[in-house]
Formats: C-alpha cells, sequence, structure tokens
C-alpha cells in the first residue's frame, strides 16, 4: 500500500527476503482510499506479512467483490493477479478458481457490506466447503461508497453520521463462522500492526478458509463519538483475549516450548502457531468455548480480538472432493480425453 | 400413418408408478428391431400422484417430431380417462384396465376398446402392493407386445439385461410381460391393423437425451470444472457430466478426481464458479435452465466485459417466471442473446438434437476460450430430456481444444509491460495471460471501467475503445459459430426460418406441404450472432415464415434487430403451450396464410389472371 507516489529508485540496503524481494515489491497501485482508512494499514500489514512470508508474487491471487474494502487488492502486490468481481461473490470466484488451480494462494478481501449482506450466503458457503484462501473482512459498518449508510455489522445503539440511530441488530462474521465450521477464525483491528500480522501468517499458511474479521474504522463516515467501529471505541473496548505468534517452516525454533503458558499449533505446511496465554484458561483449538469466550465478551461491551479458533484437521475442498494433486488447469489434454474407443464402447450401452 | 411401422400410441399413467421404466424398454426394443422410433416424456413437476404420459412414435420413414394423434391409447389413470379417449384418433384403439366397469367416461363412439384386468392379474400373480404396482406396467407392454408385434426374444433379452443382477425380479418380471403376452394373444385379434415389422434402419443410432450427450461433449472438450445449482430440466446434464467423470476421470492409480464438480448454493455462484474458473485457465461450465438464467445476468455481463470464458448450458422450460417447469419452450432467445445489463451480446448456439448437443458441446467450449467470452448452449426439455433417435456419436482423436490466445511463462518472460486489452492482432481478440504463470501477466480484472491496458478509467475514449473493440470481437464470431444448414429445393417459392428442437417437426412438414403442391426451402439457425448468409437467405422469397416455441417471436426479432430484415416481412409460426412442436402446426400455419393470401387475390394470382 502506498498513499503517496514513491519514485522507483531502491535503496541498496533495503531488506530482502528469502525470493530476493523487498518489502517494495510487495506494494501496488496507489490508494485511492480516504487519508487515514483503515483499510489501508490492513494493506501495508499485508503487505509486510507477505514479504516475510516470502511469498512468490505471482503466485497469489487477489480477489474481491465490491466496495471500499474491495478495491484494496489494487493496492498490493502488483506482480499478483487481482480480480475484483461483483458485490458479494468474491466466494464463488474464489472457489471457482480455486477448483481449477489449487496451487495458487488466495487472498480474499471483502467488507461487512459485501460479506454480510449481499453476499452473506456465498460467504457462508465459501466456509462451509473450506476453501484454501485467506478470508479478510475489513468491518467498518457502514457503506462507504455510497456515502455512510449502516452495514449489517452495525452494533444497535450507534450512531451514524448524520446522527440516526442503528435500530437492527447485527451479524457477527465470527460468531457466524464458528457455528458454519470454520477451521481458522481471528478477529483484529487495523490499528493493531503488531497484532494482525502474525495472525495473518498463519491465515496464509493456514490449510482451508482462514477467517480474519479485521475492525477497519472509516474515518470518513463511522469515525464519530457514537460509532461502534470507530479507533476511540475499538481502542478502548479491544480485548485481546488470544495472542498468536507465527514462526514459519524455515525459521529455526530457539526456544523450545517449555513455558507452560505458550501452546502451540503445527500448520499443515510445518509452521507454528504459538499461543501467548492471556485469558485464563482460553483454548483456541475448543470451538464451543470460543463461541462462549466471544458472546460473553460482546455482552460486556468488549471487541474480542486475536487468532481466536484453529482447527489445522479440517479437510479443505479438494480433501473432501478427493482431487488430483496437480492443479486441474496443468492437466494435460490428453488426460482429459477418453478418445473414440471409449466412445465407441460407451455407444453400444446406448443400443 | 397408421400402418405397418407407422403408427404412434401413448401410454397414460400415473407419476411415480415405475411406468417410465417399462416405457422407455419398449421404445428400446422396437429400436431394437431396427425400426426408427421416438420417445416423448410428458410427465409432471411432481414426484408421485399426477398424470403423466409417453408417447411413442414408430416412423418407417424416419419422422422423429411428436405425433399429432394417437392410433392406440393406454388409459391407466382414471383422472385423465376423458382426455385419454379423446386423444384417440378416428378408428383408434384404446387399452384400459378391466379389473374395474367400464366407465361412461371411455365409452367413445368410432374407436375399438380393449379392456384387459392388468390389475387382477397382478393381484393374483404377485406379492405386495408397491411390487404390484410396478409389475403392472410390465403387464402392459406385454400386452402391448402382442397388439403390436414387439418382438418378444428382444423384450426377454432387454429384461436379462435390466435385471441381471436380481434375479429374484428378472423372474417376475418375465412372468409379467408373458402374462399381458398370453392375455391378448388369447382374448382379441392378434397383432392390430398398424403394428412393427422389423427393419434394418437403426444400424448406425443410438438412443440418447440431449443432456447426456451434452455432458459427454463437456467431457470430450477437456471440461475440469462444473458448478450447478439443481433444476429442472438441466440437472440430468450434470448427473450425466458426474457419471461419466467417474467413469473416465478417475485416476486408476489413486482414485482421486481429475474433475471438481460444485453444487453450489445457487445460480449465482454456479456462475461464479464457473467464471472463476474459466479466469484460472480450465475449461468450466454450467447448466441451468430460465429461472438460473435470470440469476446470473451480473455476472454474464462481467465474463463479457472482463473477457473470461466459460459455458452455460440453458435447458429451456417454458416460463416465464416458474412456468412449467416439465414442459418445453424456446423462450430464453432473446434473454440469452442479450443477456446481462449495458451494451452485451453472447455467442448463442442452437443444438436440434442430442447428437448436435454433443458436437456443439465441444464447439462451445473452443468459442468461449478463442473469443474470451460467454458463451451460450440453448437446448430445451425436449431435446434435454426426452430419449431421441441420432447417429452414433464419432470422435476424431485429432482434435485439440482451441485455447485461443494465452500466453505461455516464455512469452510473458519478454513482456515489459503486459496490456490484457490491446488488439495487437486487429481481429478484436487480446492475449489474455493466467494467475500462476508468470508475474509479467499479472493484471487486475475489473468489471468497472478499464482502459486498453486493464487500468481504470472514466475516461470517454479510453472506455469506448474497449467497448468498440468488443463489438468487433462480436462480428468475428458471427463467421466462426456453427453455420446455418439450409434445406433447398428448386422452385420454391417459400422460405422457412426455424431453429433447434423445431427441426424434425419442420422437415417432416416441408415434406407434407409439398404432398399439398407448396414447395419450401429451409434455413435452420444454429448459432448467434449471425453472418450475411442468414440476411440472403431471408430476402430470398416472396413469403418467409419464422417457426419457433414462444409467444412472442424471439427469433424473428433477433432477425429483425440484427440483420435489419423488416419484422412484418417475416410470419411468425409461434407453438408456445409447452409441448414438443408437431409437423402439424407447421403445415397449417403454412398452407392457411397461403390460402388466405390467395383469396385476398395476391399479386401472383393477378398475374396469373393476366397472363
Amino acid at each position: 500500500m502506498t498513499s503517496i507516489t514513491k519514485p522507483q529508485v531502491r535503496h541498496p540496503g533495503l531488506r530482502k527476503n528469502a525470493l530476493g524481494f523487498t518489502q517494495r515489491d510487495y506494494e501496488g497501485a496507489m490508494s485511492t482510499l480516504c487519508a487515514g482508512c483503515g483499510h489501508d494499514s490492513v494493506t501495508a500489514a499485508l503487505v509486510q506479512a507477505c514479504f516475510e512470508l516470502a511469498l512468490p508474487p505471482h503466485r497469489a491471487a487477489k480477489m474481491s467483490g465490491i466496495g471500499c474494502s474491495s478495491k484494496t487488492t489494487a493496492y498490493f502486490m502488483r506482480e499478483s493477479h487481482g480480480f475484483n468481481s461483483v458485490h458479494g461473490r468474491m466466494p464463488s470466484v474464489t472457489t471457482g478458481a480455486n477448483a481449477a488451480n489449487r496451487d495458487l494462494t488466495y487472498i480474499g478481501i471483502s467488507g461487512d457490506g459485501d460479506s454480510l449482506s449481499i453476499g452473506l450466503g456465498q460467504f457462508c458457503h465459501a466456509i462451509r466447503r473450506n476453501v484454501r484462501m485467506l478470508y479478510l473482512i475489513e468491518n467498518n459498518g457502514v457503506y462507504g461508497l455510497t456515502k455512510g449508510q449502516f452495514s449489517a455489522s452495525a452494533d444497535i445503539g450507534s450512531t451514524s453520521k448524520k446522527g440516526e440511530t442503528n435500530i437492527q441488530p447485527p451479524i457477527d462474521p465470527v460468531l457466524l463462522a464458528l457455528t458454519l465450521g470454520a477451521t481458522f477464525v481471528a478477529r483484529s483491528f487495523s490499528g493493531d500492526k503488531a497484532q494482525l500480522i502474525p495472525i495473518l501468517k498463519a491465515g496464509l499458511s493456514h490449510n482451508g478458509l482462514a477467517l480474519i474479521d479485521i475492525i477497519s474504522p472509516c474515518v470518513t463516515f463511522n469515525d464519530h463519538e457514537g460509532s461502534t467501529k470507530s479507533y476511540k471505541f475499538t481502542r478502548e473496548h479491544e480485548v485481546e483475549i488470544s495472542a498468536a505468534d507465527f514462526v514459519p517452516l524455515r525459521r529455526e525454533i530457539k526456544a523450545p516450548v517449555t513455558n507452560e503458558a505458550i501452546s502451540t499449533v503445527t500448520m499443515h505446511d510445518g509452521s507454528i502457531v504459538r499461543f501467548r496465554k492471556t485469558h485464563e484458561g482460553y483454548d483456541p483449538t475448543n470451538r464451543e468455548a470460543a463461541y462462549e469466550h466471544v458472546r460473553a465478551c460482546q455482552q460486556r461491551d468488549e471487541v474480542a480480538t486475536g487468532l481466536l479458533f484453529i482447527d489445522e484437521n479440517g479437510a479443505d475442498m479438494h480433501a473432501v472432493w478427493k482431487t488430483v494433486e496437480t492443479p486441474l488447469v496443468d492437466l494435460k489434454y490428453e488426460e482429459l480425453c477418453p478418445g473414440n474407443a471409449a466412445l465407441q464402447a460407451l455407444m453400444e450401452k446406448y443400443r | 400413418m397408421s400402418g405397418i411401422n407407422d403408427f404412434a400410441f401413448r401410454m397414460a399413467t400415473v407419476n411415480g408408478t415405475g411406468s417410465a421404466s417399462a416405457n422407455s424398454l419398449l421404445m428400446q426394443a422396437i429400436f431394437r428391431m431396427g425400426i426408427p422410433v421416438t420417445g416423448k416424456n410428458i410427465f409432471p413437476s411432481n414426484i408421485q400422484g399426477l398424470p403423466t404420459f409417453y408417447d411413442i412414435r414408430v416412423s418407417k420413414d424416419g419422422y422423429t417430431a411428436r405425433p399429432p394423434e394417437m392410433d392406440l391409447v393406454v388409459t391407466l389413470n382414471p383422472s385423465t380417462y376423458a382426455k385419454d379417449v379423446a386423444s384417440v384418433r378416428k378408428g383408434g384403439y384404446l387399452l384400459y384396465d378391466s379389473s374395474w366397469p367400464l366407465e361412461p367416461d371411455l365409452v367413445r363412439e368410432g374407436i375399438t376398446i380393449l379392456g384387459i384386468p392388468f390389475g387382477k392379474m397382478c393381484v393374483e400373480n404377485f406379492e405386495g402392493d408397491r411390487n404390484r404396482t410396478l409389475l403392472r406396467n410390465i403387464v402392459y407392454s406385454g400386452a402391448l407386445a402382442a397388439f403390436l408385434s414387439i418382438d418378444m426374444e428382444i423384450v426377454g433379452q432387454m429384461l436379462t439385461e435390466k435385471f441381471a443382477k436380481k434375479k429374484g425380479l428378472l423372474d417376475a418380471n418375465r412372468r409379467a410381460i408373458q402374462l399381458g403376452f398370453d392375455y391378448a394373444k388369447a382374448h382379441f385379434e392378434c397383432p392390430l391393423p398398424f403394428h412393427l415389422d422389423h427393419m434394418d434402419a437403426t444400424g448406425d443410432s443410438i438412443i440418447i437425451d440431449g443432456n447426456s450427450a451434452a455432458a459427454l461433449g463437456a467431457v470430450y472438450a477437456g471440461a475440469t470444472v462444473g458448478a450447478w445449482y439443481p433444476i429442472t430440466p438441466s440437472t440430468s446434464l450434470m448427473e450425466a457430466f458426474t457419471s461419466f467423470c467417474k467413469k473416465f476421470r478417475t485416476e486408476p492409480d489413486t482414485g482421486l478426481a481429475r474433475y471438481c464438480i460444485i453444487q453450489a448454493e445457487d445460480e449465482l455462484s454456479a456462475a461464479g464458479i464457473a467464471i472463476g474458473a474459466g479466469w484460472a485457465g480450465a475449461r468450466a461450465f454450467t447448466n441451468t435452465a430460465g429461472p438460473g438464467i435470470s440469476l446470473m445476468q451480473e455476472f454474464v455481463g462481467l465474463a463479457y466485459y472482463t473477457e473470461i470464458p466459460a459455458v452455460f448450458f440453458d435447458i429451456q422450460r417454458t416460463g416465464p417466471s416458474t412456468g412449467m417447469p416439465t414442459r418445453t419452450q424456446q423462450a430464453d432467445l432473446l434473454s440469452l442473446a442479450y443477456a446481462s445489463h449495458g451494451d452485451t451480446k453472447h455467442i448463442v448456439l442452437f443444438p436440434c438434437n442430442p447428437e448436435e448437443c454433443f458436437y456443439m458441446s465441444v464447439k462451445a467450449f473452443d468459442l468461449a476460450d478463442r473469443f474470451q467470452t460467454p458463451v451460450f448452449v440453448a437446448s430445451d426439455l425436449d431435446i434435454g430430456m426426452n430419449d431421441w433417435m441420432c447417429k452414433r456419436l464419432e470422435w476424431d482423436d485429432s482434435f485439440r481444444p482451441d485455447r485461443g490466445k494465452c500466453l505461455t511463462a516464455d512469452e510473458l518472460e519478454s513482456v515489459k509491460k503486459f496490456s490484457r486489452y490491446v488488439d495487437a492482432e486487429g481481429d478484436g481478440i487480446a492475449a489474455r495471460s493466467l494467475p500462476g504463470v508468470h508475474g509479467h501477466g499479472a493484471y487486475f480484472v475489473r468489471g468497472s471501467g478499464h482502459d486498453k491496458h486493464g487500468t481504470y478509467t472514466e475516461d470517454a475514449d479510453a472506455y469506448q475503445e474497449v467497448v468498440d473493440r468488443l463489438a468487433r470481437k462480436f462480428r468475428l464470431a458471427a463467421t466462426a459459430v456453427p453455420a446455418p444448414e439450409f434445406h433447398k429445393v428448386r422452385g420454391a417459392e417459400v422460405g422457412i426460418v426455424s431453429l433447434g428442437g423445431c427441426h424434425a417437426a419442420v422437415l417432416e412438414a416441408i415434406d407434407r406441404l409439398r404432398d399439398m403442391g407448396i414447395v419450401a426451402d429451409y434455413m435452420r439457425i444454429r448459432g448467434f450472432p449471425f453472418d450475411a448468409p442468414v440476411r440472403a437467405f431471408l430476402d430470398s422469397y416472396p413469403v418467409t415464415f419464422v417457426v419457433e416455441q414462444n409467444r412472442d417471436a424471439q427469433l424473428r426479432s433477433l432477425l429483425a434487430i440484427e440483420t435489419g430484415k423488416p419484422r412484418d416481412e417475416m410470419i411468425p409460426v409461434l407453438d408456445y403451450g409447452g409441448m414438443p412442436l408437431t409437423a402439424a402446426v407447421v403445415v397449417n400455419a403454412v398452407s392457411g396464410h397461403l390460402v388466405k393470401a390467395d383469396t385476398k387475390s395476391s399479386p401472383r394470382k393477378k398475374r396469373k389472371a393476366r397472363a
């Protein structure tokens, strides 16, 4: 992400990752979002996470729907293909792309309007299929591009910029994902890069759909007194109930995990997520407990953040369907066409 | 009609009682006797209990359109007695279940009534209610074998094949068929005046439904991703694709699938999955019917504007809205040709039978890749779900798919700045790059306004440059879609235009019109957009008829819009009640119009009078 046009000169001393890329190589076009938009911070965190993971840009695909959030796929990784589809339909396009080429890293970026209203069905069914992808919801409680209407994630009693009060209950993507059987559920805050980056990395390494709901304030339409998605409200009410560190596979683990306050989950590629104990007895591998904990926080007006739930043993879409390891796009035509002899044998059944 | 190997009969039964399999057994047996045969399953939108009909037409001349009248009707559903009796032609036969007294509804002058106590025979011979219900169908099949001279050896062989693994069922079925056969022989003069006689006219033919054939085409085209949402009458297409894939695309060593079939949450998602897979480089498709096409509109526009290939099979049914889901129609023509908002136009193919469903299915994937656009295959319920006799399918093993302009990693290596929508070769088709191939090929797909580089734009000229190229690309497609099929004879004074499932009835109508002294040429539209020969045909005759199965003459509108031919110069022949077209509709409309024109003293008559 960049909010100003930067010259294309490279400082020779810039840090390079395992692929020889600098962090600048993971940036994209100039952001056209409002100055101070939470989404730009998420993009910056993504740039850093992908750089540090040494993700080959051309092997990633950035997927989105419509809305402010969905525009951000243009603002990072310029050497990755991007797909800005139709409103609320990013999950189905990503499902199809993943069905065709299972080897790419899919980064889906959506918003609360895109995923919780018009695209709620697609959001649910992508989770149900456990499509291997990172699924970010940049959640600001408001429709920005159409100038400030409440979204389905707006809390009861929160007020709009014009002073109206929201009277409908919110849809919480985290609780919904937990009930739908999501295998990776997190919530973070665009203003908390230190927390967000390890979660993004873990999500990018997850063997299934990794949902991260990111409270990402809209500075223009929903950052006022009375908003429950503002920087101020989120900072004051955020409670990190599960703090995660991400240790990629190729990094040597120096300190053995002996501290009983730390638990670990091994990702399918061998990377490790280490959880520091923050809340008494919180177990990020227990779906029911995670659900209860998030609900309890909500009732205290707290925004529970962190990597809330992870199940690294869930089968992704391809495992369920038992598709070949080779991406379908790489199969040769000869492997797909049965030929005339087979057709003629088959024709006997139609006689 | 009504002679040796030239007649039609109907079975009127209750849905869900197992009659469908008995009826297709009869049709198959006739086919194996070497006699051209057609079966039309006229079924309700219901699983059990409503009336269902199965019409079988035998035609030594090979006519396959729905027959206009019935020589024999088997009536086994009291709720349709009145309708069934009325459907028997004058001098025809009615066969009813005489386990119960003859109802007054069934009595009609001028037809012969045959009674066989099917129900009673089943009660006496078999155990269990469900078993008796099912076997009643086999008993009437046996009786029909006697009445119509269906070869009992062939029927026996077919039962053996069908119940190879179920000995108990085989014995019961064999007994049932013999019971019916023997009863008819013992009580009536068999065969009836119209009946079957072995022929040798089905040697290179098969019996197949259009949905199976289209699915097979998708397999042979190399399609790997199929996405769908269940909807009659397209469901059996994906079911067939699934079973063919299991058979042909399962890796022998691992049992893993070389395909991915996704039953989506709705048609929007199905379209999105197909488009996502097409973008990623797979050959992908979805199959649906009218309501699904409505739901897919937004995605179709996205794929058109961002130039992503995907194939859409529309198995048309009777609309609007839910309409009549188990009845046929050709009423999606305009909504396919111009699907989605904004300026959009699409390639549409119109198969006329299952054989063409196979070849056009393959063609659709080639066209989608070559033109980087959604392609529709407009089939219908009659083609898709009914069993048609057609030519055995053949495959040319030297076939290789046309993947269009797709840049390889090597080609992209030397590209400095990839521009997705630049018309480098002047044919309106820009080269595309697939994700994952090379960083130089990265670009941003956007349904929002973009210039030829794929960059966001709100600039009038840059926007127009792209949509104008899309129009050029579309014009080129007119030369690539299947050309019209022309049936021309010397001295024709009338032109007939039609498409799709109307074909069989139109061909038969042309023969009958000739018998009446009306000579007609015929153009069968096989693809959209139209090329120059289409307009040339429309300009060649003093009178041109456009035969189609919708209320609003949609094909005629399409011809008028796209060729500029004044619509009033094309006379619509419309049939849209949901049943497959009969030749009689065409014959009556054409001959009726000409008679009317003659009595209005047409210029032709005046000329004659002067001469």
